[in-house]
């Protein structure tokens, strides 16, 4: 066992072989991983496709072997002690198609948390409750191949969070879902986490808005290498973007008091005769300035007609990492 | 206080054997497929005996030995083949992360799939027993059950081994399946006794625990069976006993081989591979 980390890799590496000479090169899924994610942590990985997230969460979850490297979870590690781990994790992948059609949707769930060794008793009393969060309690004796995909993936998630596991593995949980469905599953998880201190989700993600809304810390992978790991604020901070502020307004008759004001780093104006509108945009370094910036416009006797503020995104930063955006 | 490693592993095998009794019998067109289709089977080859004017036993054979299919296609379409499947729809990666054995799973896919056909199987065997007017003679009960029970572990026992040696099978899974089903059906003498193929074939196929304990069966139930047996029910007992030790042990380390190469490999969990 090491330390208190909820997830300690060092050097994690992974190489998958082509069955035959034929079928091309060797891959590397995963290049000498190092990353230690703290109890009580939402943990977001992004990446593109094949940048190695699946790979990272399939041998954390002991479904996999590293080729090489250390991989512990709970302080025990997955290679040796791979029967401890499991008693703590459990995981839930976006678009998972588990169980079985014929059983209804209380029968499935409770099949699975046998599989944990959960009295049927508690089982049943978890899974009233959890359908009931996640609104499917009309679903409770409907046959699961009736279910739509965002039903099912509800119900999925609820069969990761029905073993009350430790640390859950959640592999792009809300991929193809409608909103309101995805904002359930998002919710649920926030609120689980709030409730159960000291417990840990790693999450994967495609949805930049997802990962900067939920996670406490980021890491950016690609071709099986960490790139960054920090959390959203320092990440987006990383690209050294600064913030615009865009106000449209009907007239100013003094532009200069703007190129005065502390906090305020680049300002131009620009006019549209046809709408009668100024355009002004201020490269904003310290917020502090921005209440001077509307007292000066109003001042003037201006009227704000729109107002928008710009700051780097968590895309932007990705970009910066990858050298390119999610396909 | 947590559960023990037994109890834990006793709730795995009711959660996996659940689905296979209560699904089975959602759909009711289960009557028809697992009843209705094997007595065909049973009707021709029964005519065949008829037209041939054969002793009345050897119908009786064809009635049991129908009965007895639906344990071997079992086997071999709900056990053996099955992890594929599973795999398929992501349940095996599911089974592989639960802290339990895996022995369990595959004990409660064979719990549920023998209870489920044995249903189906009995239906079979009186239903054919009524049309074709097969009188039973069941000499010891005690010997019937054991001789069924032994059978039945046996031949699951092997289901396990197979399970656990096509799970990182792609389609091939479906092809061994395939190539298995008809050929056992004549060297296991499902519609004639076995004996009539030769000694040392039927010893080859005894390896197949169907074709001992069908054949011991076969003299429980017929007053005249054993003038066609192949060995004494009490050795075919004990063979059936050895093989139910050799295929469980079989099936854990094959299981436990196989695991390991699959993490190895990574085909254990990915769908396309």
């Amino acid at each position: 066992m090491t330390g208190q980390s909820a997830v300690e890799t060092r050097a994690l590496t992974r190489v998958f072989n082509p069955k035959s000479k034929r079928e091309g090169k060797p891959v590397t899924a995963l290049d000498t991983v190092d990353l230690r994610i703290e109890s009580g942590e939402l943990f977001g990985l992004l990446g593109p496709n094949g940048a190695g997230k699946t790979t990272l969460l399939k041998i954390l979850s002991t479904l996999l072997l590293p080729t090489s490297g250390k991989a512990y979870v709970a302080g025990f590690d997955v290679e040796k002690q791979f029967l401890e781990v499991r008693k703590r994790i459990n995981m839930v992948s976006g678009g998972e198609v588990s169980g079985y059609g014929l059983l209804t949707v209380k029968e499935n769930l409770w099949m699975f948390s046998q599989f944990y060794g959960i009295k049927s008793q508690l089982a049943n009393e978890r899974i009233d409750q959890m359908l009931e969060t996640f609104g499917l309690s009309d679903k409770r004796t409907a046959k699961v191949r009736t279910l739509s995909t965002g039903e099912r993936q509800k119900m999925n998630v609820i069969r990761g969070f029905l073993t009350d596991p430790e640390i859950i593995f959640l592999d792009e949980p809300t991929l193809g879902l409608d909103v309101s469905a995805s904002r359930v599953i998002r919710r649920y998880i926030v609120d689980w986490l709030k409730d159960n201190k000291g417990k840990t989700v790693v999450l994967t993600t495609h949805y930049m808005a997802e990962a900067d809304e939920l996670c406490d810390r980021i890491a950016i992978i690609d071709k099986g290498k960490i790139l960054a790991c920090d959390t959203p604020e320092r990440l987006k901070k990383m690209v050294r973007m600064n913030t615009t502020l865009t106000i449209d307004v009907n007239a100013v008759p003094d532009k200069r008091v703007f190129g005065t004001i502390p906090g305020v780093g680049n300002f131009t104006a620009t006019d549209d005769p046809e709408r009668s509108v100024t355009r002004l945009k201020f490269v904003i370094r310290d917020e502090s300035g921005v209440p001077e910036i509307i007292s000066k416009i109003i001042g003037q006797g201006s009227k704000i007609l729109s107002l928008q503020k710009t700051e780097p995104t968590l895309e932007d930063v990705f970009i910066k990492m990858v050298g390119k955006g999610f396909e | 206080m947590s559960d023990s490693w037994l109890i834990v592993n006793l709730r795995a095998i009711r959660g996996r054997a659940y689905p296979r009794v209560v699904g089975a019998t959602r759909e009711p067109s289960w009557v028809f497929f697992e009843i209705v289709l094997p007595l065909f089977t049973v009707a021709a080859y029964a005519y065949i005996y008829k037209f041939m004017d054969a002793r009345g036993e050897l119908i009786g054979y064809v009635v049991l030995g129908g009965a007895m299919t639906a344990f071997w296609l079992n086997v071999l379409w709900g056990m053996a083949s099955q992890f594929y499947w599973e795999k398929e729809i992501g349940n095996l990666q599911l089974y592989m992360m639960a802290p339990i054995s895996r022995m369990s799973i595959l004990a409660g896919m064979a719990i549920g799939g023998l209870l489920s056909t044995t249903l189906h199987a009995a239906s079979t065997l009186i239903i054919g027993a009524i049309i074709f007017d097969i009188v039973f003679h069941i000499g010891s009960l005690y010997m019937l059950a054991a001789i069924f029970l032994a059978t039945m572990v046996a031949l699951y026992g092997m289901g396990m081994m197979f399970a656990s040696l096509y799970m990182l099978f792609g389609r091939e899974a479906w092809h061994m399946s395939n190539l298995l089903s008809e050929p056992v059906y004549l060297a296991s003498g499902f519609f004639f006794p076995v004996k009539y193929l030769g000694a040392w074939a039927a010893a080859g196929a005894s390896l197949i625990p169907v074709t001992l304990g069908l054949d011991a069966m076969r003299q429980l139930f017929f007053s005249e069976g054993s003038q066609d047996a192949f060995l004494s029910m009490e050795m075919e007992l004990m063979l059936l006993l050895g093989l139910c030790g050799l295929f469980l042990v079989l099936a854990k380390y094959s299981l436990q081989y196989m695991e390991y190469l699959g993490k190895t490999t990574g085909r254990l969990t990915l769908r396309w591979q």
